[in-house]
């Protein structure tokens, strides 16, 4: 009997590791916003000495603790799991794959845990140098976490500075400045930081409203929203400008992801944006010949523009990718998918090739295969395809929840703008609408970052890392059951924190600040 | 050079583990919390003295685990996904302990403050026991196999297969696995209770802690000597450097502690700190200091039995099941280039370890006081 590889194995993996991501990035962008905003209050404390900052911190210290517990324990789950459930990930690539994860935990995992204490324990009993010091390196080891976690994320979007070792069978590191200074690295790390500090600045924002709704803290909740909404929108308007770049790295890198996510089938040149539009549900395959809209709004070259900036600009369509033909950048003819999966699997076959040579000690045939592989190394994973099909990735999944990012992303701009308008040139106190917004616009602030991480995920599938392993080939051989119910027991797990969390952050919410209530702030 | 660094990487990987232990005092003093806070006021001093130090024993295990990722990723790959329920139980438990400190004593908790205490205690008895266990299969071995060879199979790529359907929780069938995850738990609530006589001005509770000190000691010794004696005089898992090939040695570990005499010297400084720290505690009712000789001990013991595992040509995470997959330095390590440029990163540790220090004793320079608890700072 030839054994397999369970696609739903392949399933329950992912989903196992998609919602511990997802609850992860509940709780992680607050912390990395709440981190500036509450550094900037205690800043103010040390420069005036008033009381009433300190007291403004250290409520943004407690709901920041709250989230960073279960920040915490979900990230420790993520890093375990690329060795419990991505076990042939954890060989192929952990020579490269698992340095930002050492790093992180030496460099920045440390700073932050060390400071956190200090920053909570350390009133009083330490200087309020030290402790003002010990509050921005508890931000700053959280944001350099981020920085080494993004580096590894950015690395399977877009491979570099690694060579394919047949001896050990796997991808092994050449160049580590490469990989931890990846353009795709950086952009994504400013990206995903700045989208924190949004949710932070957010979260202030409609907190402070809510007591304005509720007439009591208005010192605090008007100074509260001053900060968060001066911060919150540099950091809105750096984050459209990261994503901008996010955009391009993604025309370069990873075309198949952008052509999904704008349901481009046919690409061609003065390709347009789809402003609005509605998927045909009807379309199911690349070549089925079916409309792929029901209807849809362009802005007109638009696409051509962002991708390669040139209005005149080729961009490929998902038949494009996979039919192969057209002309690439270096000038060569973009190979098709059919020619991608033989060169894949010629690869795959000198690699078996090469180690049976090599056992049986035939040095010279080894040399041969060695020679075969190396000219079709860049399209191993494609060897692991078995139909072109699946080389495309859900197309409406990624067509929306991009839609949603950027219009909640060009929504927080306004968003930002129009509570600075009203709390500096009218009275924002009176504004109950207003109060009532900037409460529900909490929520969005979350699914505009789970949002992006979709997009950033399931846009790049089938791929665990980008033409070179596939995620069904990523697993652990493990029973299904098994993966089934430790996913269900970490659902659990995780949905009772959230809502014990929750029901901490309500209960101190409404306790509030103690910085007295009902006192007008002075313009 | 290729193997210096890899000798290197298992010394780092060992202390980071070594370390591990000692900081298990956290799980230790919390699987005391209802044996010796009898009174709701203890059980808070004790919650909020382990609570100051659990980021630090969380942050060693995580990156112990990115240490052993990023230097030999083989072992992440096989252990972790084979032995799949061993790994995830235990961090069932660590997912509970992180949340419970900061939620347990909160308003609007879901839970209530008794279920969070539960879980603290939870952790601290399977915390160190399952890890105590995991860790004695570097020297009882596993059933698993492994051929790189897989990868150039499109049907059935992966590398590393385990050979039972219990995923791991099959090394508790194994005694000697148990033993050494009681004589692991023990230690921990030595540690633990060691840990609350330096950290708690309260003479009724101290004086408990000294009984607890006393009654773990004796577990401890029972299930720790027996494994040791029983490693020393047991066949195992030798590499023959030119071949790589991995076979059974009579008293293999007992010849690996004769043959790197400072490892032994090391083990027996070990033993004898572990030893000092506890004896002076329980025949001195002033010495508060039991901590730090029985932690220095605890991390030379647990580093030389590692190093034990890993030197001299042993194969430190073997296979039963086909000798020729177990898991040598050689050939579970990463390249030369990883292992050089992290050891690079890993110059800086000893600056992180300096202002660890330094804020701990910031904060520690007095002891949690009855009174401190009151005052409205950020306890727990």
């Amino acid at each position: 009997m030839i054994e397999s590889i369970d696609t739903s194995l392949i399933d329950w993996s992912r989903a196992q590791f998609a919602m511990t991501a997802m609850y992860h990035w509940i709780f992680v962008p607050l912390t990395l916003g709440l981190a500036v905003v509450m550094g900037i209050m205690e800043t103010l404390y040390y420069k005036t000495g008033k009381e009433f900052w300190k007291k403004t911190a250290m409520f943004w210290m407690k709901l920041f603790g709250i989230n960073f517990a279960i920040g915490v324990a979900t990230g420790l789950i993520l890093e375990f799991e690329f060795g419990t459930n991505w076990s042939n990930y954890s060989w192929f690539v952990g020579d490269i794959f698992g340095a930002p994860l050492a790093i992180e935990g030496i460099l920045a995992f440390f700073m932050e845990a060390t400071f956190i204490a200090v920053m909570f324990f350390g009133w009083g009993k330490v200087s309020k140098r030290f402790h003002l010091a010990s509050t921005w390196l508890t931000g700053l080891g959280a944001t350099i976490s981020a920085w080494w976690i993004l580096v590894a994320n950015a690395w399977m979007q877009h491979p570099v500075g690694m060579e394919f070792n047949p001896d050990t069978v796997r991808n092994e590191m050449v160049d580590f400045w490469a990989v931890a200074t990846s353009p795709v690295a950086v952009n994504k790390f400013f990206h995903t930081v700045l989208s924190g500090w949004v949710l932070g600045a957010i979260f202030v924002v409609g907190i402070s409203c809510w007591y304005l709704l509720k007439k009591r803290n208005h010192e605090f909740a008007l100074a509260s929203i001053k900060i968060g909404a001066i911060f919150g929108l540099v950091a809105s308007l750096l984050s459209a400008w990261t994503g901008d770049g996010s955009g391009y790295q993604i025309a370069q890198t990873q075309p198949m992801k952008l052509a999904a996510v704008e349901g481009l089938y046919e690409g061609g040149t003065n390709v347009g944006l789809v402003g609005i539009g509605m998927l045909n549900p009807e379309k199911k395959t690349y070549d089925d010949g079916k409309d792929p809209f029901l209807f849809c709004i362009e802005i007109p070259s638009m696409l051509s523009f962002l991708a390669e900036r040139d209005v005149d600009g080729y961009v490929p369509g998902i038949a494009n990718i996979i039919e192969g033909g057209y002309e690439m950048k270096d000038g060569t003819k973009a190979l098709s998918a059919a020619e991608k999966i033989e060169r894949g699997k010629t690869a795959i076959g000198a690699l078996a090739a090469y180690r049976a040579a090599k056992s049986a000690g035939h040095e010279e045939d080894a040399q041969v295969a060695y020679k075969v592989l190396q000219e079709n190394i860049p399209y191993f994973g494609y060897g692991y395809i078995k139909d072109v099909n699946q080389l495309v990735p859900n197309v409406p999944l990624n067509f929306y929840a991009f839609r949603i990012m950027v219009i909640l992303g060009g929504y927080f701009i306004l968003f930002f703008i129009v509570v600075l308008f009203f709390i500096y040139k009218k009275d924002l106190s009176k504004m109950r609408w207003m109060h009532w917004i900037a409460l529900l616009t909490i929520p969005l602030g979350y699914i505009a970052g789970q949002a992006g991480w979709v997009v950033a995920e399931c846009g790049r599938q089938p791929w665990a890392i980008r033409d070179m392993l596939p995620t069904s080939v990523a697993i652990s051989k493990l029973d299904v059951s098994s993966v089934q119910i430790t996913f269900f027991i970490f659902l659990f797990l995780f949905t009772v924190m959230l809502i014990a969390g929750a029901g901490i952050m309500v209960k101190a919410i409404k306790k509030g600040p103690e910085t007295g209530n009902n006192v007008t702030i002075n313009h | 050079m290729y193997i210096f660094l890899q000798q290197y990487w298992w010394l780092v990987v060992s202390l980071l583990g070594a370390i591990l232990v000692f900081l298990l005092f956290v799980q230790g003093g919390n699987s005391l919390l209802f044996c010796l806070g009898k009174t709701e006021e203890h059980r808070k001093m004790m919650v909020n003295s382990t609570g100051r130090k659990w980021e630090f024993t969380f942050t060693t295990l995580v990156t112990f685990g990115g240490a052993f990722f990023a230097s030999f990723p083989l072992f992440y790959s096989t252990s972790f996904g084979g032995a799949y329920w061993l790994w995830m139980i235990i961090l069932f438990s660590f997912v509970l302990q992180a949340v419970s400190y900061e939620f347990q004593s909160k308003a609007g908790n879901l839970l209530g403050r008794k279920t969070y205490q539960t879980f603290l205690v939870v952790n601290g008895v399977v915390g160190p026991l399952l890890l105590g266990g995991a860790v004695a299969t570097f020297f009882t071995g596993s059933d698993f196999y492994i051929n790189k060879g897989n990868m150039a199979d499109t049907i059935m790529p992966v590398i590393s297969h385990w050979g039972n359907g219990w995923h791991g929780l099959d090394a508790l069938t194994n005694i000697w696995n148990v033993i050494l995850g009681l004589a692991v738990f023990f230690l921990a609530r030595v540690l633990g209770a060691l840990y609350f006589i330096n950290n708690i001005a309260d003479k009724e509770l101290t004086d408990k802690c000294r009984r607890a000190v006393r009654n773990n000691t004796i577990m401890f010794l029972v299930f720790f000597l027996s494994f040791v004696i029983r490693t020393l005089v047991s066949d195992g898992f030798a590499v023959n450097p030119d071949t790589q090939e991995i076979y059974m040695q009579s008293f293999k570990y007992f010849a690996n502690f004769i043959e790197m005499p400072i490892v032994l010297v090391l083990f027996l400084i070990g033993v004898a700190l572990v030893l000092f720290g506890i004896g002076k505690t329980l025949l001195k009712k002033t010495f508060d200091k039991g901590i730090w000789f029985t932690g220095i001990g605890t991390v030379l013991t647990v580093l030389s039995l590692l190093l034990v595992a890993g030197y001299n040509n042993t194969a430190y995470y073997p296979s039963y099941t086909d000798l020729q997959s177990s898991l040598t330095l050689a050939n579970s390590c990463s390249s030369e280039f990883t292992l050089k440029t992290m050891a690079y990163v890993s110059i800086l540790v000893p600056f992180v370890i300096a202002y660890i220090f330094y804020a701990w004793r910031s904060i520690d320079r007095h002891k949690i006081t009855e009174k401190e608890m009151d005052e409205g700072g950020h306890s727990y």
